[in-house]
């Protein structure tokens, strides 16, 4: 069997496993890929050296347990796992902040040395995050009850956001109306 | 629709090559992330609330005062070299140009600033100048993030800021870059020192294009790895110092080079300047190794008659998307690599003189 790296005879075959359940990822390496491959913590996009920098502050002081309950923790306005943003290395919505803030923080004093903003601030924002995110769950709300074929609850919940949206209007600032 | 034909002739207003310090900083650029608060970030986005965001944003951009000459460029219906052309002219990310759905880019007409829809984050503003000039890019983002965000409500959070899908840009949400040119610290093997005292400080160091990229043509960019905890004067502070004693740095190993071997570093840029001027043939990687001995031979004035404007669009223009534009018709690598070395004829060889020829 060839390296999958490069050219030469493969004499180590890694097993990695890549998924939530038991998803196994095969590798066959030659000698000096496997090298270079086992002495990298992981792929050099920041986006995995993100990721595995978090899974590295989770598992001081977490058991196995512990860690399996925070992945399966979901945010209730855009569905994200703590599991897939620990993977993808991306947050779902604004609202992830807040509700992954126990995992979170950790996270952030690690890459920023700081936790606490202290440039610049929207005018104007910042007032009223609880209806942000009320617009985004009852859109994907509504999505689904049309999923679902259910329109008269997709109505209502299309009223809804309208009315919500309404309110914004004040000062000519209105939210985002798809 | 803005026609990326009539782009490809012309330059960004960055590569003008004026400014402080402009013989080793090409340009100074700063980005904001910013994302809107009533939507899900990118990867929690339906195709649906891509194209709600794409279009409300559009709408409500195209509202602002003093927009008139910026161009909406819909990357989405655009083919692979479209796209990468946007690349190579520094409008558009890497990550914009390889996603999927619908995104776009704002542009001005003097390519001075861009601004991304559908990213990473919803928004990515971004503001590029010639020159050592990161105070001057700051008020002018500065105000184009008002512009916005009198339109549109940011998602921010009261004590971790601007909130972004990555939580390694929550804060500022803003990135400061310095691209610098620093040829005479590579021939002088003087470089790896210097930037790894950067990691130290926290400071990135990256290529040409950006995350990944490797170094060609001796370009470097430097910028801030922090967003959060320091405002932006400091961020932009703490990377202009960086920069100016690089720029120092790179100014003593010229010195050192003019003192202590001028006539190999004469031959060197020489040399590089004529196999420019006469390859029949010729691919990137050389193009950009070469001009960028040209490029320090402009500036310590051991080439004449060829202007520093001139290498800097060179150094865009001789990338495959902007040849294949330029020409007008997809070319293959060994095409290309034939129609590069034509390019560079044409603009290098086109001296004063030349426009008199005299008959011998």
């Amino acid at each position: 069997m060839k390296c999958d790296k490069c050219e030469k005879q493969a004499t180590f075959h890694i097993t990695e496993r890549v998924g939530e359940e038991a998803q196994w990822e095969e590798l066959h390496l030659c000698e000096h890929c496997a090298r270079d491959y086992l002495s990298k913590p992981s792929e050099p996009e920041s986006q995995s050296s993100m990721a595995s920098a978090l899974a590295q502050h989770l598992k001081l002081g977490q058991t196995a347990d512990e860690l399996a309950r925070m992945d399966r923790q979901k945010c209730p306005i855009c569905g994200i796992s703590f599991y897939e943003f620990r993977h993808q290395g991306r947050l779902g919505c604004p609202h992830d902040y807040v509700c992954f803030e126990k995992q979170l923080m950790p996270l952030i004093e690690n890459i920023h040395g700081e936790t606490l903003h202290t440039g610049k601030r929207p005018r104007r924002a910042g007032h009223d995050i609880d209806k942000q995110t009320r617009l985004i769950r009852l859109r994907r709300d509504m999505r689904d009850a049309i999923q679902a074929e259910d329109y008269e609850r997709a109505s209502e919940l299309r009223d809804e956001i309208r009315s919500l949206d309404a309110e914004g209007s004040d000062e000519g600032r209105e939210p985002l109306v798809s | 629709m803005v026609k990326l034909e009539e782009l490809a002739g012309k330059c960004g207003e960055w590569l003008r090559g004026s400014g402080p310090h402009s013989d080793i900083v090409v340009s100074s650029r700063i980005r904001l992330a910013r994302n809107v608060a009533d939507f899900p970030f990118m990867r929690k986005c339906t195709g649906l609330d891509r194209a709600s965001i794409e279009r409300s944003l559009r709408e409500r951009l195209g509202q602002i005062a003093g927009w008139e000459n910026v161009s909406y460029i819909n990357v989405n219906s655009l083919d692979e070299t479209d796209r990468q052309f946007l690349v190579e002219r520094q409008l558009i990310s890497r990550e914009l140009a390889d996603a999927d759905g619908s995104r776009g880019v704002l542009v001005d007409a003097g390519e001075k600033f861009a601004v991304m829809m559908n990213e990473e984050d919803h928004l990515r503003i971004q503001v590029m100048h010639s020159g050592l000039d990161l105070q001057g890019a700051w008020e002018r983002i500065n105000l184009l993030d008002d512009q916005i965000e009198a339109r549109a409500t940011y998602a921010f959070h009261e004590r971790l800021g601007y909130l972004t899908a990555c939580p390694t840009n929550v804060g500022t949400g803003m990135r400061v870059s310095v691209m610098l040119h620093m040829p005479a610290l590579v021939l002088t093997r003087h470089l790896e020192r210097v930037l790894r005292s950067l990691h130290r400080i926290s400071l990135a160091v990256r290529g040409l294009y950006g995350e990944g990229s490797q170094a060609m043509g001796d370009f470097y960019q430097i910028s801030n790895q922090i967003t959060l905890g320091k405002s932006e004067s400091e961020l932009i502070a703490q990377v202009a110092e960086v920069a100016e004693m690089l720029i120092e740095y790179e100014r003593k190993a010229r010195t050192y080079l003019v003192e202590n071997g001028l006539k190999e570093l004469h031959d060197r840029v020489s040399r590089a300047f004529g196999v420019l001027c006469t390859a029949q043939t010729i691919s990137s990687e050389e193009t950009m190794s070469l001009l960028s001995s040209v490029r320090m031979g402009v500036n310590l004035g051991l080439i004449r008659d060829v202007e520093i404007p001139t290498v800097n669009k060179l150094f865009i223009h001789t990338q495959p998307a902007h040849l294949q534009k330029l020409r007008g018709s997809p070319l293959k690598t060994a095409d290309r690599n034939i129609e590069r070395a034509l390019y560079l004829k044409d603009h290098l060889r086109q001296r004063p003189q030349d426009e008199h020829p005299e008959n011998n």
